[in-house]
């Protein structure tokens, strides 16, 4: 039974594996736009499901790292500054704050946790959005260059889209280490229950931290590749809707599970337009989709299909599986 | 030879209610002490407060003569103190090698060898030597929340051991555990002891248990010691028979 | 000095109707462990019921706001507990947060797709005009929000504290299960902070919306305000919601226009960072206790 679903997932990830390396011959440029915008949240998402899913803190603050990553590639490279320099800067300024970000997370939990970093969100789109002699405020930063590499220019759409997706290969690649590692341990541990971790010698400190280091990161690095992709970086997209709009990615493709945040950032970016006909209501049906998930399976798609394909049993090497609702069991903050 | 733990004149109190009253007792190294008493004697605060998840309000800790009076759970256990809860707490999701090898897997080492190092931290060989040794072996990769409940409480037991500790404090290890189990885990837990050398506390309300189990016995009462000794010797003191009675 | 009497008024104007938002927030938070993310869209929702009722039923203002206020409380109180809030809090809080983030998203995506994406002039209580008092003029608006809040307000403190049923709706919210041991039908004490609830944002949604417009957006700053109220005046309790609003209604009016417009809500933001950090239980709260 288990080597049957294993097979099962072995023929849908290799189907996946094989549209997303053929895709962009069949696709016209917005459609392969489109597609490298998918690869890039998915980086994003794959973060917040490292600090939500995997380590159980609640995140709303994901929108600001991407911003973050995205504003210092389009300052640094649009002066003259190498690629390379922006994936340190932004990738690791990103770690660094998200690492100060959560020390909140050590005094409050839940849903104050998620105020917080909503506030954090909020003040940092605000900075973006008046700090014009960094920023250039509402006019943003245009002619944000491609980058090449070893001579070789990345600038057309097709040649973005494999830097892209090569970038999400590797961010999966790690995520998928990390979470079979003793870390990967250590986060189920501080999510199912912290005070149980914290008798077994698990430093719940110092993860919390991490994870919320490791999430921003992984923002900062998707910023990173946002601002080349679209080549004008300004405030708006990186206002809360962004935040609340990756935390449903993860939530509906399956918080806590590896493919989770693909999933969701297929139904948040790629559906919306290739059901483009439907304009507005697409976004009401989306929201549906999230009521009624939430109502009937809060493990989002993935623990859907999960259930649906009858596991008899699984390990965390296999998938790691969470509870939402297990994890957060609102009361006050500590 | 200094105890294994020492505690002096150890005092809870939760605002106008004093929990635990000024308790003193050693635990000398491979014994096997047990705390019993009527509910809402302080064992569980007593317990906290030695393990750091409660601040104690005076008094100290000691292990093996070092202070150790309000350290956090997860310095104490890396010191080699280990516990398990009242209330069950494996972790349901992972199987219960899983859950053995993260009970060990924080304690050699720092985070970073962690994250470079095999995804099992070295620890298969270990956790599996130890699901045989609680004969827990077949049941290696089921997810631990699909055990029996007395399969659980050996498991937690286990995760107590893992990493080998100095000293293990078991709250209530018997509770709601049926007698066939309940003959293998006191089993168990003697050879650890015997074969390890493990120095353990066991709080408990099951009489017997604690009788064939422990060397020594502490009765607690109203936050205080009132009595301590063999088995033989508390079983018939005065004192414990009217604090379990009532007066 | 008539200017900061000024400011202070119409601060103490806003911040009723944010207190009167961030009361209901609370009750459901209390009561029932449901934290409402769409509560800005519940307060940005019957002043549009209120214009369809007047331009597609043929109302006029007050009939129509009575009509509204029948659906809102309706669809925000009884449907809204029902359909959403019963089915998934069992799953626990953080999937009813999603699931209220996606009606939020619906709720807005509806208006404008259905009534369009323009802000519309809605009228307001009484006309405009100014009043002088003590020789300072006052917006007669400003004061008769203020009137009006307060009113509601010691209306439903009377409500809670000198019925019965206040009393029980209060002892459900303190101890469930103590209540439900007494006789009390806990759950229908529940559906009637829904209600509540439901009947606090359509009077909010009145009292607002002439001043900002009927807008498809309102909901995503009047929710952000209502949380921060509920929380830096003490998430569990309604005297808390009140202070917390007032508090912030003067606090944001001053900062308008005395600080850059630019940051004027880094103000609000800042305090609840700072509340959250230093004295989660807010002003008024009460630390709640974490067995272990």
């Amino acid at each position: 039974m288990r080597g049957g679903r294993r097979r099962l997932v072995g023929i849908v990830l290799a189907l996946a594996a094989a549209f997303l390396l053929a895709a962009p011959f069949a696709f016209r440029p917005y459609g392969i736009f489109i597609l490298t915008m998918w690869a890039v949240m998915t980086i994003a998402a794959i973060g917040l499901n490292l600090t939500l899913g995997y380590a159980g803190q609640v995140s709303l603050a994901q929108a600001a790292f991407v911003g973050i990553g995205a504003y210092i590639t389009a300052c640094l490279t649009t002066r003259g500054w190498p690629f390379w320099s922006t994936y340190l800067l932004g990738g690791a300024a990103c770690f660094a704050i998200g690492w100060l970000l959560g020390h909140p997370a050590l005094r409050v939990q839940h849903h104050y946790l998620a105020f917080v970093t909503l506030a954090f969100n909020t003040l940092v789109y605000l900075m973006f959005r008046n700090e014009e002699w960094l920023t250039g405020g509402i006019y943003g930063i245009s002619n944000v260059p491609r980058p090449h590499l070893a001579g070789w220019s990345l600038n057309g759409p097709r040649e973005f889209y494999y830097f892209c997706l090569a970038h999400l290969a590797l961010v999966a690649l790690a995520a998928w280490w990390l979470i079979r590692s003793p870390w990967g341990r250590a986060f189920v541990a501080l999510r199912e229950n912290p005070l149980r971790a914290l008798s077994l010698g698990v430093d719940t400190r110092r993860y919390t931290l991490m994870a919320f280091a490791l999430g921003a990161g992984l923002g900062g690095i998707s910023g990173v590749l946002y601002a080349p992709l679209v080549q004008f970086v300004d405030p708006t997209p990186f206002a809360l809707g962004l935040s609340l709009n990756l935390l449903l990615m993860v939530v509906v493709g399956g918080s806590g599970y590896f493919f989770g945040p693909f999933l969701g950032a297929m139904v948040a970016v790629l559906l919306p337009e290739w059901l483009r006909f439907t304009e507005g209501f697409y976004l009401m049906g989306y929201a549906l989709l999230v009521m009624v998930l939430m109502v009937s399976c809060p493990t989002g798609l993935i623990g859907l299909a999960d259930r649906l394909t009858r596991r008899t049993s699984r390990s965390a090497a296999d998938v790691s599986v969470a509870r939402p609702g297990a994890a957060v069991q609102g009361e006050g903050a500590r | 030879m200094t105890a294994v733990l020492a505690v002096r004149d150890l005092k809870k109190s939760f605002g106008g209610i004093v929990a635990v009253d000024g308790v003193s007792f050693e635990v000398e190294e491979g014994e096997i002490l047990g705390i019993i008493g009527p509910n809402g004697s302080g064992k569980s605060t007593l317990f906290n407060c030695i393990l750091g998840q409660l601040r104690p309000s005076a008094g100290e800790v000691r292990l093996d003569g070092r202070l150790v009076t309000g350290l956090r759970p997860c310095d104490l256990n890396r010191l080699g103190v280990s516990r398990t809860f009242q209330l069950l707490q494996i972790f349901p999701q992972l199987s219960a090698r899983e859950n053995l090898i993260l009970a060990g897997q924080e304690h050699r080492g720092g985070m970073l060898s962690r994250l470079v190092g095999p995804s099992d931290a070295g620890l298969s060989a270990t956790a599996d030597r130890m699901l045989a040794f609680f004969r827990l072996e077949h049941l290696a990769d089921e997810p631990a929340g699909g055990l029996s409940y007395g399969q659980q409480k050996l498991l937690d037991a286990a995760m107590a051991f893992m990493a080998g500790p100095r000293l293990a404090l078991l709250d209530e290890p018997a509770g709601g555990v049926n007698l066939t189990m309940l003959a293998s885990l006191r089993d168990r837990l003697k050879a650890m002891n015997v074969e390890q050398g493990s120095t353990f506390v066991v709080i408990e309300h099951n009489m017997e248990f604690v009788m064939a189990l422990c060397h020594r016995i502490l009765v607690l009462a109203e936050g205080r010691v009132i009595a301590a000794g063999d088995p033989q010797q508390v079983r018939r003191d005065r004192k414990v028979i009217e604090a379990y009675l009532g007066d | 000095m008539a200017d900061v009497v000024q400011l202070l008024v119409a601060g103490l104007a806003t911040g009723a109707i944010y207190a009167l938002v961030a009361i209901g927030f609370t009750l459901l938070w209390q009561t029932s462990q449901t934290i409402n993310f769409a509560q800005g869209e519940f307060v940005m929702l019957p002043a549009f019921f209120v214009l369809i009722g007047m331009s597609h039923f043929g109302l006029s203002f007050w009939p129509s706001v009575a009509l509204a206020a029948v659906v809102s409380v309706v669809v925000l109180g009884l449907l809204f507990k029902r359909l959403m809030v019963d089915p998934v809090i069992r799953h626990g809080v953080l999937p009813l947060v999603i699931a209220t983030i996606g009606l939020a998203i619906f709720f807005k995506e509806v208006v404008r797709e259905f009534y369009g994406a323009d802000a519309q002039p809605f009228p307001p209580v009484v006309a405009a005009g100014d009043m002088t008092v003590l020789g300072i003029a006052f917006a007669v608006q400003s004061l008769v929000v203020l009137a009006i809040s307060i009113v509601a307000v010691v209306a439903l403190q009377l409500f809670l504290n000198g019925t019965r049923t206040g009393r029980c709706m209060q002892a459900s919210a303190q101890n469930p299960t103590v209540a439900r041991l007494l006789g009390i039908p806990v759950e229908r004490m529940i559906l009637y902070t829904f209600l509540i609830n439901a009947a606090l944002v359509t009077l909010a949604s009145i009292l607002i919306t002439p001043i900002y417009l009927a807008k498809f957006t309102n909901g995503e700053w009047l929710g952000l305000y209502a949380f921060i109220a509920a929380i830096v005046g003490g998430f569990n309790q309604v005297r808390g919601a009140i202070v917390g609003g007032l508090l912030l209604g003067v606090i944001d009016n001053f900062a308008a226009a005395y600080l850059s417009s630019q940051y004027r809500m880094a103000i609000p933001l800042l305090i609840l960072i700072v509340v959250i950090l230093f004295r989660p239980q807010g002003l008024l709260g009460r630390i709640e206790e974490r067995t272990v």
